[in-house]
């Protein structure tokens, strides 16, 4: 064919982002150094380690703890941990009888200035779609296997309301500190795929 | 207790991104596409449940219009909510994103527009 389609199909993601991005910066509606600044963000400081700071803090200070579970945003926000998609943020705690476990079945919402950007799993359509019908299947797959007697809640992000789970503190860690605490707290252990496990001797 | 040498939460499996060796974003149109939605919001363009609920809507079109075996792409999904939000704002039309796209596409090779290529000039 000699003549070149001008369809969105023709041009790859790249070239489409490139051309909006051209058109935005040259109308002055984006700023080259803000939005510079927001990648690199996002790519370089923002990630689960403030998630996992929270949660250590909640494992060793009572009363922070019961402040976060209140409200998890101003928590968040003692520590220094605030932002985008941050701004109504709940705190589900796991106990023996009840483990909770986060998806956003339309999207990806999910509580960037804890965890960061989400994970390609938690993108993909077929955890959306599973872990709310068969959750703990879902949850086995991934390596948690739950007892009968722990009833699993599902939670579903939206554009307001961001979840972060509070994993049980693992036995056997009495002598640590906050920051090798917060070392043990995973990702994952924070979305309710995985528990927090016990440091190796 | 002795100091570590690095905070051990920095080196624990939640470390910051990058540093765990974890890609934020698998390639850079990614990351732009990523930053060009938050920065139009963070200038008040539009609310995030705005751009959300487009993102949602895109989502659930490539679910339906696609068979389950082809290759999920999020940030796809992600610049065409994105367009979809400008175009309906009176923002920018498509039709100008696809002829600036052929603008770029044509300019002749080695000539980058933005000037903001780093060249490597060697020893």
């Amino acid at each position: 064919m000699a003549i070149q389609t001008r369809t969105e199909e023709s041009f790859t993601p790249a070239m489409r982002t490139e051309a909006l991005e051209d058109i935005l910066t040259e109308r002055g509606l984006v700023d080259p150094k803000v939005l510079a600044g927001l990648i690199k963000n996002f790519e370089e400081n923002v990630g689960p380690m403030n998630g996992a700071r929270v949660v250590a803090r909640a494992w060793v200070d009572p009363e922070f703890r019961a402040r976060l579970l209140a409200d998890a945003t101003a928590a968040s926000a003692e520590l220094g941990y605030k932002g985008a998609q941050g701004e109504c943020i709940v705190a589900l705690e796991n106990t023996d009888r009840v483990h909770h476990v986060v998806v956003c079945t339309l999207c990806s919402c999910y509580p960037w200035p804890l965890l960061g950007l989400p994970p390609g799993w938690y993108k993909d359509p077929a955890y959306r779609a599973r872990v709310v019908r068969e959750p703990r299947t879902v949850l086995a797959e991934f390596g948690l296997t739950l007892g009968a007697g722990v009833e699993v809640r599902v939670w579903d992000s939206t554009a307001e309301v961001r979840y972060l789970v509070l994993p049980q503190r693992p036995a056997g860690t009495e002598g640590l500190t906050e920051e090798e605490l917060a070392a043990l707290v995973t990702r994952d252990a924070m979305v309710g795929i995985a528990s927090v496990a016990a440091p190796r001797r | 207790m002795t100091a570590p040498a690095a905070p051990p939460a920095l080196q624990g499996a939640s470390a910051p991104p990058r540093s765990n060796g974890e890609l934020v974003f698998a390639e850079p149109w990614e990351g732009r596409a990523f930053g060009l939605a938050l920065a139009l919001h963070e200038a008040g363009a539009f609310t995030w449940k705005e751009f959300s609920t487009e993102l949602a809507g895109s989502i659930a079109r490539w679910e339906r219009a696609h068979p389950a075996d082809e290759e999920y792409s999020y940030y796809r999904c992600w610049l065409e909510a994105l367009e979809s939000l400008l175009e309906d704002r009176g923002i920018v039309d498509r039709a100008v994103t696809l002829d600036r796209a052929v603008h770029l596409r044509e300019r002749p090779a080695g000539h980058d527009h933005r000037h903001d290529h780093h060249h490597d000039h060697g020893g």
